[in-house]
């Protein structure tokens, strides 16, 4: 492998930069001196791409040893490369689940502290990071350190959900939430509009522990925002299988798929189609696979954008606005035609400890924007106005395209997370193409 | 099973130990780095084996600590039945032609002292009436080419010796079973070209499970190398010498 030319990308693979991956089996040694760390690189954008100064970035997938776990209590303490789906085969059996599941098992400990992620299960259970009891982090000035909320507030909570930036996370201690089988008791409810979407999403979140909305975002006018709801909460040994739940890859997309494959009028058919396959549906079982990580049987589903890549974008909207920011947010998204073949709505809980933690009291909206030259931009700034003016935020895990004065505008915790940063890394030794392009950091 | 792992804490061992966790076998760690051998020790634990695992220093460079090692191991397993030799040294053709002491390290750790430790274990083993000897060689060993001149020779003599052992010794119920892994994804191969066929180490680790429930002599692993190997085999000289590979 000539390392000068290897590329490396997020999920999204926009946009795609020089560099390369060392993946090391002792994590702790291996961290000393280096810019940045990544897990699996399943964020979207740039958060886990390196600054154009080096070409190097930190794996942890390999770093992937359980150093503890306690039955009696649930906590877990490991390396930060263990993944989730490693967790759920690991620990599902013996009773046990991450509290916190995002939209793919492949995700690591340390990435999910790095972005403190929230699942369909935010508002019961918060993000990540309040399951979070202690870090072991290689700080920017060399000092490996045992971090927690108690010794060192500031740096624990400005690393969950600061985007690898404030210190290489080495080890995660951490409560899994007991559960009584690996299984999920589901339901689907087919809704008419998006006012019906976002008041059921609402009300049954009061009954759901799990529950996120599936949204329609080709249809114009009457039926905007038509969708499906999916709930869900686990079963009881009663009523589970005896069976472990199936993880795997089932199918994979071998190449590349052809740039215009992805376009507005095969989102639309699918979004139609789709919309009519969900049915409302009484109680069905089901593994945690097809819950919550739905897209995670399709090996590199990615490729079904072609090689332009995709842009995530996820917002969330305040209730604490006039009510009425989602509605606004997908009228601009249709009138600028932004289809999206998936697209998310979840209803999210209190803000996290996170300095720069995502979700927030309202509704999470997010969207697979196929990258089109020209258009996906504007169509971004377009959003990010919307969120601005209701008072909401981007999700940086997933963004590739925001631009530095809309985070400024929409996110006044960013002073307090630079200050932090400043006090444990005064010479700016760690950066990311992210932090390059949204908090003005060197090359 | 009562396994003694050299080499547990990483690639395709680190898999190997795991899946033998996992099916609550008793493990005995050996190998140089004590904080890793305490890291993987708490892994395999918590991924199922009987606890507390054991762990020693080995070091395939110090020949003379193997028997001070083997001995842990069957003080802490009530004496080990099986031993998984998956450590070795690796470095490129170009590297070990240009550094003297890197190669004589290599020659030392893959063959002689490989089959030193081999030799101390199967003492053992015979004296109770048999086991399993289980050692990772290599597909470099299978025929000489440019990339591979040196390591490739360590790991023929000891695909050789490995093979000899089987012969000899199997009726008396010593098991040899030859690992022998094409390119798989690892520590110790990160940052070489990637051929075609490369594999994964838990993959990897699935099969030599299989062949050490069976007590199959080789394994490859991926096993699509075995066919690939058959034809590399068959290749007159004056094709590899044209060759890059």
């Amino acid at each position: 492998m000539n390392a000068g030319t290897t590329k490396i990308a997020g999920w999204g693979r926009l946009p795609v930069v020089t560099g390369h991956e060392v993946v090391p089996e002792e994590l702790e040694a291996a961290s000393a001196g280096v810019q940045l760390a990544r897990g699996l690189g399943r964020s979207y954008g740039d958060a886990s791409l390196p600054a154009a100064s080096t070409d190097r970035v930190l794996c942890t997938r390999r770093a992937d040893r359980i150093l503890h776990f306690d039955p009696a209590t649930g906590i877990l303490r490991a390396e930060a490369g263990l993944s989730l789906q490693e967790i759920h085969r690991v620990f599902g059996p013996r009773g046990f689940a991450s509290p916190v599941l995002t939209g793919t098992a492949y995700v690591t400990l340390g990435g999910m502290v790095a972005s403190d992620v929230h699942g369909k299960n935010h508002h019961v259970a918060g993000t990540f990071g309040a399951h979070v009891r202690a870090l072991r982090m290689r700080v920017p000035d060399g000092r490996v350190l045992e971090v927690t909320d108690e010794n060192e507030p500031d740096l624990f909570r400005a690393t969950q959900g600061g985007m690898g930036l404030t210190g290489h996370i080495l080890e995660v201690e951490v409560a899994l939430e007991r559960i009584e089988s690996p299984w999920l008791v589901t339901e689907v409810r087919q809704v008419p509009d998006l006012d019906a979407l976002v008041e059921t999403l609402t009300s049954e979140s009061r009954r759901w522990p799990h529950a996120a909305a599936w949204v329609d975002c080709t249809t114009r006018g009457r039926g905007m925002g038509r969708g499906y709801l999916s709930l869900g909460r686990y079963a009881s040994a009663g009523e589970a299988p005896a069976a472990p739940p199936e993880l795997r890859e089932r199918i994979a997309v071998p190449f590349d798929l052809p740039g215009w494959v992805v376009a507005p009028w095969s989102i639309r058919i699918f979004n139609v189609g789709w919309h009519h396959l969900h049915r409302t549906t009484g109680p069905r079982i089901v593994g945690p696979q097809p819950f919550f990580h739905p897209l995670d049987f399709v090996r590199h589903w990615n490729r079904l954008y072609g090689q332009r890549g995709f842009a995530q974008y996820q917002c969330v909207l305040p209730y604490a606005s006039d009510g009425r920011g989602v509605q606004r947010f997908f009228e601009v998204l249709t009138r600028l035609g932004g289809a999206s073949p998936v697209s998310v709505l979840k209803n999210c809980g209190p803000e996290g400890r996170g300095v720069l933690s995502f979700p927030m009291p309202g509704v999470s909206v997010a969207l697979d924007l196929p990258f089109r030259r020209g258009h996906t931009q504007a169509l971004v700034d377009a959003l990010n106005a919307v969120v601005i003016e209701a008072g909401g935020r981007i999700y940086l895990t997933k963004d590739a395209l925001t631009r530095p004065e809309h985070l400024r505008a929409m996110e006044p915790r960013l002073a307090r997370f630079q200050e932090i940063r400043r006090k444990w890394d005064p010479e700016g030794r760690l950066r990311s193409a992210l932090s390059v392009r949204l908090l003005g950091d060197a090359t | 099973m009562k396994a003694a792992i050299l080499g547990a804490t990483r690639g395709m061992g680190r898999s190997l130990a795991r899946r033998l966790a996992e099916r609550r076998e008793r493990i005995f760690l050996l190998g140089r780095d004590p904080e890793a051998l305490a890291r993987s020790a708490r892994d395999l634990e918590a991924r199922g084996a009987p606890a507390p695992i054991g762990t020693a220093h080995c070091d395939l460079l110090e020949p003379a600590g193997f028997e001070a090692a083997l001995d842990a191991a069957d003080r802490a397993l009530g004496d080990f039945d099986t031993l998984i030799v998956s450590a070795g040294l690796f470095g490129t053709q170009d590297a070990l032609e240009s550094d003297a002491a890197r190669r004589a390290a290599l020659l030392a750790a893959n063959f002689a002292n490989t089959v030193q430790l081999c030799e101390a274990a199967r003492v053992r083993l015979l004296a109770r009436g048999g086991g399993t000897l289980c050692v990772f060689s290599s597909v470099a060993g299978d025929r000489a080419r440019k990339p591979v001149v040196l390591y490739g020779a360590t790991k023929a003599g000891l695909s050789a010796y490995l093979e000899g052992l089987d012969h000899r010794f199997r009726a008396q119920g010593l098991r040899t079973v030859t690992v022998k892994p094409g390119f798989v994804r690892t520590g110790m191969t990160e940052g070489l070209a990637e051929p075609p066929f490369a594999g994964d180490p838990d993959a990897v680790a699935a099969r030599v499970l299989r062949a050490l429930d069976r007590g199959d002599p080789v394994v490859y692993a991926p096993p699509i190398w075995r066919a690939v190997m058959g034809v590399v085999k068959r290749l007159p000289r004056a094709v590899l010498r044209r060759a890059a590979f």
